[in-house]
């Protein structure tokens, strides 16, 4: 559980290091940590810091890259070329179904504060 | 000790000073970020416990932390918990979440095609274009070592 905090906490400082301290904008800095995500799940590097601190390394976005390579590179050992396809997004679908799901019925019901 | 110039010392001040603003952010960040990921921890321990299988688990815990992230952007909630946070709400999956939900609510008064259906990615979209395309790149490499 401190495992999980610290992990968490010290990717999102990472992150708001680079808001303070750069001229990166928010969309950027989140494109950065899903490539940082994959190419450390690539090298083989995200894995154990996911079995270190498991939802402190998981629910960060750098999460979310990992997911999608650790997808590609199981399906690519299961069903061959096919899988560079179907892989990544097969492994976050239930990710990206819930947000588009869940945003969709909220924003029927809720409304913009600012008019 | 080790040696630093003045300059550098300049700097380290500067940075560890009480009124930083990012010194403050920055431990806002931490434990907000920090407290997010143990809510993860503690939801897929409870799984767990329910007897959920790994695989599973781990989906359900994404979609319970996505259907917080909305709820709270729904009842406007999360906007004011950024505004103290900073990355500490954005970094985390709920950031997400909210950043899709806040574009689905803020666009719906330009209809619910155009506005709903076009502008909901219009902030996370380039994380999930390049999210997607990266593990492309990724996979192609690794098939190529494969088949060599």
């Amino acid at each position: 559980m401190i495992k999980a905090f610290v992990v968490g906490g010290l990717i999102c400082t990472i992150g708001q290091i680079l808001i303070d301290k750069t001229r990166l904008t928010p969309a950027k800095i989140l494109v950065i940590f899903v490539i940082i995500g994959c190419i450390l799940s690539a090298l083989g590097l995200y894995e154990p810091l996911v079995n270190f601190a498991g939802a402190g390394a998981t629910v960060p976005i750098t999460g979310f890259g990992h997911s999608l390579v650790k997808g590609v590179i199981n399906e690519i050992d299961r069903e061959g070329f096919i899988g560079i396809f179907t892989g990544g997004v097969k492994a976050t679908a239930a990710g990206i179904s819930a947000s588009i799901v869940f945003s969709i019925l909220v924003s029927f019901i809720a409304n913009s504060k600012d008019k | 000790m080790t040696q630093m110039s003045k300059k550098e010392y300049e700097h380290m001040v500067k940075i560890f000073s009480p009124n930083s603003p990012v010194l403050t952010n920055c431990i806002k960040a931490f434990f907000v970020g920090g407290c997010i990921c143990v809510f993860g921890e503690l939801i897929s321990k409870y799984l767990i416990y329910l007897g959920i299988s790994e695989d599973v688990k781990s989906l359900l815990t994404v979609i319970i932390l996505i259907f917080c992230g909305v709820c709270l952007t729904g009842f406007n909630i999360y906007s004011k918990f950024g505004r103290f946070a900073g990355a500490g709400s954005m970094i985390p999956i709920t950031g997400f979440a909210n950043a899709i939900a806040s574009s689905a609510i803020e666009f719906k008064k330009e209809g619910y095609i155009i506005g709903i259906g076009t502008k909901l990615f219009s902030l996370a979209g380039p994380v999930l274009a390049y999210g997607v395309f990266s593990s492309f790149v990724v996979g192609i490499i690794y098939y190529i070592s494969k088949i060599i």
